[in-house]
């Protein structure tokens, strides 16, 4: 065929975009004030793609169980965990994981747990949501 | 009457790293005749992130993911190529699903990896309607993969001695589904690709390389394969398992009868691949037998396993580029290897470019610079620094550096 291309990409024009447009319609020129306003109630946010089961987002951590065995610390390729000897406890600074759950896999206690949260871009690396303790 | 003093000459251009029309970052200065390129230089060195260096002070399972981040699109190659080497170093017998996984995995990335370039390909040459096409296709192998491994990119599924993840019994009527959506649109992509009149009209006789000089260059991978030289580490050395499963080399002869070398060739071959792709996931799903899925479960144990390992090793693999080497080193006494070398596919295809690009236009560079599918970032190793001046090295000098290291290795 000469151009193949042709009746797909006509085609195409009466179909729906492949793309999910989160988190609006059209993108919002202030983020923070267009999720003041979903909060609020006075817009409305498509919502992303649902993550698989099994996908590793944000590192949730069982404080309780935690034995301070260090292992992970151990495994971290990336050196985001810090070790605190008072309470024989860890803290994890999420600006730095590379989400490879490999400290999940190390844990003998299971304290470790990875959940499908993903939205963690942050202007600030030490802030309250990047910090698991 | 004298003779006019206006005599024709060649005049350089540079195409310089960061250049709209290359998606890597690579310096080509071209001599050019008019519209005509009479002679290419290939300057690299613009992303050398230091990698080998970082992974002195990490242990084995740590530098799986390092290895993960040398490149975005072979992230699975690196680490599983790394595990190889580690593996014929501690003397670790993989267990035999292992084997099977690793070959999903490393074929799943290749129709990723293939379709990605196929797109790249098409926005090279202005048709960008096809782009779209072959990553809406691409997605679905995402899609896939994140199903399989929990990420999209960076797969974290190595680990030395086997893989993290098990695809259950459960999983597989959607691994399937997502194959069969593969097969049904890669005959639609074969037409576009191979009948289409503007595919044909731009890399039919472009960028030819023969198969004296892909051997003589030793380019590797689809690059060496479309020019009619039968290299491929999965036949040559059947690694993992593809041993047991049915596999052959790809050139473009299967298809039109002929090699030409021709970048229409090289789509031929990477569109052939990912039909064999999708036929080798299918094989192993059907002869993957049941059993563990990884040699030491229990990382703490593996890790004091490798403390003790000395020697070195080998890891190959047939990465969608080429073939990949990793060596690695361990001295016996740190966790961290005693060095660590990788060879990325793409080092071996930049010399292949020259004779590639020379006789060609200029209109031709990004095609033809694409059509090897570089990767200038898993490349990219060597950048001397001193004193915040940046100098090459010539040949005796690297000589005498090489001889140094071999003494130094040889403990």
């Amino acid at each position: 065929m000469k151009f193949s291309m042709l009746p797909k990409a006509f085609a195409q024009m009466f179909k729906k975009p492949w793309t999910n447009k989160f988190p609006a319609k059209y993108a919002p020129s202030n983020t923070t004030k267009f999720l003041e306003n979903v909060q609020a109630g006075k817009a409305k946010i498509i919502p992303p793609v649902e993550t698989p089961p099994g996908f590793r987002g944000k590192i949730q951590y069982d404080k309780e169980k935690c034995i301070g065995c260090q292992l992970c610390l151990k495994v971290c390729p990336s050196e985001a965990i810090e070790f605190k000897p008072e309470g024989k406890k860890i803290k994890i600074y999420l600006a730095r994981c590379t989400f490879c759950s490999q400290c999940n896999d190390i844990c003998p206690t299971n304290c470790l747990s990875m959940s499908n949260e993903f939205l963690l871009a942050d202007s600030n690396l030490y802030s309250k949501d990047l910090i698991v303790e | 009457m004298s003779k006019s003093s206006t005599t024709k000459s060649t005049y350089q251009i540079p195409i310089v790293p960061i250049h709209p029309a290359l998606k890597e970052p690579v310096f080509f200065e071209f001599e050019l005749d008019g519209e005509k390129i009479v002679d290419v230089d290939v300057k690299l060195g613009h992303v050398h992130r230091a990698i080998e260096w970082a992974s002195r002070k990490r242990n084995p399972v740590q530098i799986l993911y390092l290895a993960e981040r040398i490149c975005g699109i072979c992230s699975y190659c690196h680490p599983i190529a790394f595990s190889l080497a580690v593996e014929s170093t501690a003397d670790i017998q993989v267990p035999e699903r292992a084997e099977y996984l690793r070959v999903i995995h490393g074929e799943l990335e290749r129709i990723c990896s293939h379709i990605l370039w196929a797109g790249v390909a098409a926005h090279e040459i202005g048709f960008d309607t096809v782009l779209y096409l072959t990553w809406q296709i691409r997605e679905k192998a995402l899609d896939l993969t994140e199903y399989l491994t929990g990420n999209r990119v960076t797969k974290a599924i190595t680990m030395i001695g086997g893989v993290r993840r098990d695809i259950t019994q459960d999983m597989i009527p959607k691994v399937q589904e997502s194959l069969k959506y593969f097969k049904d649109n890669f005959e639609k992509l074969r037409g576009i690709f191979l009948d289409d009149k503007t595919f044909k009209m731009r890399s039919q006789n472009c960028g030819v390389l023969t198969k004296e000089n892909a051997l003589k260059l030793c380019a590797v991978g689809p690059t060496t394969r479309a020019s009619g030289v039968k290299k491929d580490v999965r036949v040559d050395t059947s690694y993992f398992a593809y041993g047991d499963l049915d596999i052959n080399y790809t050139t473009p002869d299967i298809l039109t009868g002929e090699v030409n070398g021709d970048v229409y060739d090289r789509i031929i071959v990477r569109l052939l691949e990912v039909k064999q792709s999708i036929d080798l996931i299918e094989q192993c799903l059907d002869k993957m037998p049941a059993g563990p899925i990884v040699a030491e479960p229990k990382i703490a144990k593996l890790l004091a396993q490798l403390k003790k390992a000395n020697g070195e090793g080998v890891g190959l693999h047939e990465a969608p580029r080429g073939e990949v080497i990793h060596y690695v080193k361990f001295d016996g006494v740190n966790e961290a290897p005693y060095t660590w070398k990788v060879r990325a596919p793409t080092y071996n295809n930049i010399l292949p470019w020259i004779p590639m690009l020379k006789g060609q236009q200029i209109a031709d560079i990004p095609i033809v610079a694409a059509s090897t599918d570089p990767c200038m970032s898993c490349t990219n190793r060597v950048a001397v620094i001193k004193n915040g001046n940046r100098y090459e090295l010539n040949k005796e000098e690297l000589h005498r550096l090489s001889v140094e290291k071999t003494r130094r290795l040889m403990l």
